[in-house]
């Protein structure tokens, strides 16, 4: 449905523009109880080598034996990004040394990955969309930890993690943009929580991205790219290729080479530098690991995963803009996170319920309250939906109260206040307050003839053009009525009576 | 296909293994003599012939999602040569 | 009363399950066999205390009417199988200080079935070799000499063979990647079964070659490597490329009947180069099966010759990432470091002190052909050759049921005689190719060479038909009736 467009992004160097080209490969952390091949637990911050199995601590004569639920969410993960699923696929080895490597080797899916090509439509800046290209996504181990600044003479190692399932979800060179790349890491993260394959949760390392960046001059091939390793946030990826990629332009305008090389991006100092660069070249001797058979599953496997994934954001958002009548940017909003787009739609099954009112009438005005009051509100006591103190049923109720006139859109933000204090309900605090509005029009009709009585000037100066003064009445009958008149009722009195 | 020393020492780094410099040159040799007697195989025409990987012809069996191991640091570091409060422990890594 | 030690597994059975003998009597003479033939060098670690206690247990078992067959049985562990809390070394500096905190499958089941083990057996390095020479705890001795002239035993599984030659224990455990407990069954006059590639649990087993790698027993007689086959063998959820197929009673298929089998005589592995006695001894091995009433047919395993380059590909390529494990950081050997060595250094001594010179030029091998740029040409290669070799068998068993071939090129040769690796590595060429191919095959002493030393006859069979092959090795050990012994030189 949308066009793919580009915000160009170009770096204006001394010699004229260049064009940056990124691509990201992506280690995400399959939500799985027990290890890809070991029975050991994936908990997160356990006691140093307290979820260690043999197996994952490499002892001699031990094997791997592969988790089906590691499998299960691979697949999965591939069918949300649209991609081809490989019913054959293998694992290799991959072999380096390093202490946090036990095996000396790294299980990975080199020449047959279980997914291939797929696609994701990602949204930027002012309702463009993009799609980027699936190169390929493959299961591995992750290796455990080395900590270096523990001990004074030793690095010191931990296993916890080695052997936890990992997808490593490639992406085709197609971003042009840190905008872009920064997109399509929230999307993919977006997309694995809302099917429930990796938490996405960057901080705790469960996702992590390297970032493969290149310069050219439009219209020439690709430039020589680097790779930054590790990168843990979506803003630091960001950064990161911005700085490299200004590097890189800098290097290449005073007639230097881009040296293919491994980076890391320094978070402190917002800068990209050189790994200590072994003399030896990497050559890690991929070969078909012959402690496992190839595998192999058939479609009934890959029909039973297709229906085990939920409403994917973007059947999501184009639901809530074409069924629901939702502002783009409300829809993207809400969709963003798994979360807010749940309970959004909990908040309007309720709603629904509540006013009898069809929903496209009434969704509208309900994300712009959820977007705008409650977000705000919830933000202003430093909590967010999953801790929110008010349940959608309640957020329906109080905007049932306003959609019905029974209170005012001002009030209504003194009840939001007080139920995201106490968690009562808006009914008892609209009582409790007396922030019932009144829209009874023969009250407020005998509460206008009364104010105009006791103030003939001003009802003249309005007749003489000065409709100004319209504000002075309004006021006035707020005051009279304590606050609780329907403002938009007494606006259609005033202007009928005042013009005599 | 015939190694030198600078391959035997590229070889010998790849595979971790400190070997003297008057090390290389014999060492050379030796797998030499096995590189050049493994060499007859480039005589057998293998175009189309699929690789065997494992002479076991069925699929990876799949294991339940159940966490069934672990707990046991103590065994985990029984056999350790060094390790401090839990953790394995070598010399230093300078990053 | 007869020497217990000269009991064989199935007598001993008998006895023991009608109490003529007890399980700690038929352990102390072993015991008593194993500390007497220190000379042998077979044992890396004797465990007489723990035999005893198990052979304490396996008299209640017995004389609660619990027994199986291999229950209170005496046997040597080859030592790249882990044993729990008995220190494993693969033969190596490396494991030199390894206890493993855990038990392999297959001694499991062995002790499962109430086996006694009496010490771990020594081993060529990480079961590469073939004269039991590249062991760090020294050579082991073959029980059967030339005059005053020590021989080998044959490798890998050197220590495990010299224990059943020399009448210490009644069975063992070996290990076969590419002949490893075929060819030295062959140097040492006992039997040496290696079964179909995953038929026997890997789990616990020190990997060499993890897609050839087969554990298998070594006996004085066929019927005993069927007994003790079955107590090793079976289905192993730890194992991958473990296959879940049944076990079947492997003793009752030695019917001593193989009138119509077809026995297939391989045309290439007659060779210019192989002793006249030995092809000699192939034709006597025709004619006592042809005698039994099985046919004998000639076949072609064209690719025969390729096997032993290729198998020289694919085993230490699988070995370099292997024996990766062994960095000095979570078991075993750590070099002593000089202050300031960093992880790297750490790694490298460790590593060259750790391996001995087989091992090291394995590793190098390996890695070199999985390098960039050479995989296709060496390590892709081979992989295909393996496929070509594979085929080869699977187009004669189409034809025949079994196949006969001689187990070694040569009888025992002299410790220290065999020093270029090309030509150690030929006592590999009649077994390698069906380890390619990951089939099952058996070596049974068939006869003497001119110099009194025993000689053996190999036979292969389908993969799991491991039943046909025992039932014709069966045949073929009576015709064969091979009764000579070494002169005990050791005690």
């Amino acid at each position: 449905m949308n066009k793919d467009m580009s915000n160009k992004y170009i770096i204006k160097g001394a010699t004229g523009d260049w064009e940056i080209v990124v691509g990201l490969e992506i280690h995400a952390q399959v939500t799985s109880n027990a290890k890809l091949f070991s029975g050991a637990s994936t908990e997160f911050g356990s006691e140093p080598n307290s979820n260690v199995s043999l197996v994952d601590a490499a002892f001699p004569g031990m094997l791997p034996v592969i988790n089906g639920e590691c499998v299960r969410q691979a697949v999965r993960t591939g069918l949300a990004l649209g991609a081809e699923i490989n019913k054959f696929s293998r694992f290799d080895r991959k072999n380096y040394f390093y202490a946090d490597l036990p095996q000396g080797y790294q299980i990975s899916q080199f020449a047959h990955p279980i997914v291939g090509e797929g696609e994701v439509v990602v949204e930027l800046e002012g309702g463009i969309t993009k799609t980027i290209g699936i190169e390929r996504l493959h299961l591995e181990q992750d290796a455990g930890k080395s900590i270096h600044d523990q001990h004074p003479s030793f690095t010191l190692v931990d296993l916890n993690r080695s052997g936890v399932a990992l997808m490593e979800i490639v992406s085709k060179p197609d971003m042009r943009s840190p905008e872009e790349a920064g997109a399509y890491l929230r999307k993919i993260r977006t997309l694995l929580r809302y099917i429930g394959s990796c938490d996405g949760n960057m901080e705790q390392g469960s996702m992590r991205a390297d970032v493969n960046v290149s310069v050219r001059r439009s219209g020439e091939p690709f430039g020589t790219r680097c790779e930054i390793k590790n990168v843990n946030s979506v803003r630091f990826v960001m950064q990161a290729i911005d700085y490299e990629a200004r590097r890189q332009v800098d290097i290449l305008e005073d007639g230097g080479t881009i040296d293919q090389e491994t980076r890391l991006f320094d978070p402190g100092k917002g800068e990209t530098r050189s790994m200590r660069s072994k003399e030896e070249a990497h050559d890690y001797r991929y070969f078909p690991d012959p402690d496992l058979l190839p595998l192999e599953f058939d479609d009934a496997f890959i029909d039973e995963a297709r229906e085990s994934l939920p409403e994917l954001p973007d059947a999501k958002l184009a639901r809530f803009v074409g069924e629901w009548g939702l502002p783009a940017y409300n829809a993207a909003t809400l969709v963003g996170e798994k979360e807010s787009a749940l309970w959004f739609e909990d908040l309007m099954g309720h709603l629904v319920k509540q006013t009898g009112k069809p929903a496209e009438a009434i969704a509208s005005r309900a994300s712009n309250w959820m977007l705008s009051d409650l977000f705000g509100h919830l933000n202003k006591v430093g909590k967010s939906l999953t801790d929110s103190p008010v349940s959608a049923e309640q957020g329906a109720k109080l905007l049932a109260l306003v959609l019905d006139d029974t209170i005012s859109g001002s009030a209504a933000k003194d009840v939001l206040d007080d139920m995201i204090e106490t968690g009562r309900d808006p009914a008892v605090i609209v009582e409790e307050k007396g922030l019932k509005q009144v829209s009874d029009t023969g009250a407020l009709e005998a509460m206008v003839d009364k104010i105009m009585e006791a103030n003939p000037a001003q009802v003249a100066q309005f007749r003489e053009g000065k409709t100004k003064v319209l504000g002075f009445f309004v006021g006035q009958v707020m005051k009279e009525s304590r606050g609780q008149a329907n403002p938009a009722v007494v606006n259609k009195i005033l202007a009928e009576k005042l013009k005599g | 296909m015939s190694v030198d020393k600078a391959t035997v020492k590229r070889i010998a780094n790849l595979a971790r293994f400190r070997i003297e410099d008057e090390r290389l040159e014999p060492l050379a040799g030796e797998l030499n003599n096995i590189l050049d007697w493994i060499e007859q195989l480039s005589q057998v025409d293998t175009d189309g012939v699929k690789p065997m990987t494992s002479v076991v012809d069925h699929a990876l069996h799949w294991r339940a999602d159940e966490v069934t191991d672990g707990g046991k640091r103590d065994a985990i570091l029984s056999n350790a040569p060094a390790s401090e409060f839990g953790f394995f422990a070598v010399p230093k890594v300078i990053e | 009363m007869t020497d217990l030690t000269d009991l064989t597994i199935a007598e001993a059975r008998d006895k023991l399950a009608a109490r003529e003998i007890s399980a700690r009597d038929l352990t102390k003479a072993a015991i008593d066999a194993m500390e007497g033939a220190r000379a042998l060098n077979a044992f890396v670690t004797e465990t007489p205390d723990r035999a005893l206690a198990m052979a304490d247990e396996a008299d209640k078992r017995l004389a609660s009417g619990d027994a199986q067959p291999m229950t209170g049985i005496p046997v040597a562990v080859k030592d790249l199988f882990c044993t729990k809390d008995v220190r494993t070394t693969a033969g190596s500096h490396m494991l030199e200080p390894f206890t493993p905190p855990y038990e392999s499958t297959v001694t499991a089941n062995l002790w499962a079935n109430g086996a006694v083990m009496i010490g771990k057996a020594n081993m060529d390095e990480f079961a590469m070799g073939s004269s039991n020479e590249s062991s760090y705890f020294g050579a082991v001795k073959n029980p059967w000499r030339l005059g005053d002239t020590d021989l080998v035993p044959g490798g890998s599984s050197g220590g495990s063979v010299a224990a059943i030659a020399a009448r210490i224990a009644q069975g063992a455990t070996g290990s076969d990647t590419g002949g490893s407990i075929r060819q030295p069954a062959a140097f040492t006059g006992t039997v040496g079964l290696k079964p179909t590639y995953g038929r026997c649990s890997r789990y616990g087993m020190v990997a060499f070659a993890s897609s050839l790698d087969q554990a298998g027993p070594l006996t004085r007689t066929v019927r005993d490597s069927a007994i003790m086959l079955g107590a090793m063998a079976g289905y192993d959820a730890k194992d991958s490329t473990s296959v879940d197929t049944p076990i079947p009673d492997y003793e009752k298929a030695l019917t001593g009947d193989i009138r119509g089998l077809k026995i297939g005589i391989p045309k290439e592995y007659h060779s210019d180069d192989t002793p006249k006695e030995i092809e000699a001894l192939w034709q006597q091995g025709k004619e006592w099966l042809r005698e039994a009433g099985a046919e004998i047919v000639d076949i072609s395993l064209p690719h025969t010759r390729f096997a032993l380059p290729t198998y020289y590909i694919v085993a230490p390529a699988e070995a370099s990432s292997n024996l990766a494990r062994y960095d000095g950081v979570r078991y075993g050997h750590r070099a002593t470091l000089e202050k300031g060595d960093d992880l790297n250094e750490m790694y490298e001594a460790t590593r060259a002190e750790g391996f001995g010179a087989e091992v090291i030029r394995r590793i190098m091998i390996g890695t070199y052909v999985l390098s960039a740029g050479y995989y296709d040409a060496y390590y892709l290669k081979a992989q295909k050759l393996r496929t070509l070799i594979a085929d080869d068998f699977h187009k004669a068993y189409e034809k025949v049921d079994v196949i006969l071939t001689p187990t070694t090129p040569n009888p025992a040769f002299a410790v220290g005689a065999k020093l270029d690796p090309i030509a150690m590595y030929y006592n590999d060429v009649f077994t390698v190719p069906a380890s390619l191919a990951g089939l099952p095959g058996i070596s049974v002493p068939a006869g003497l060479s001119s110099d009194g030393l025993p000689l053996g006859l190999q036979i292969l069979g389908r993969a799991f038909d491991e039943e046909t092959v025992l039932k014709v090795a069966d045949v073929m050990e009576q015709a064969a009736g091979f009764t000579a012994r070494p002169g005990v030189w050791w005690k």
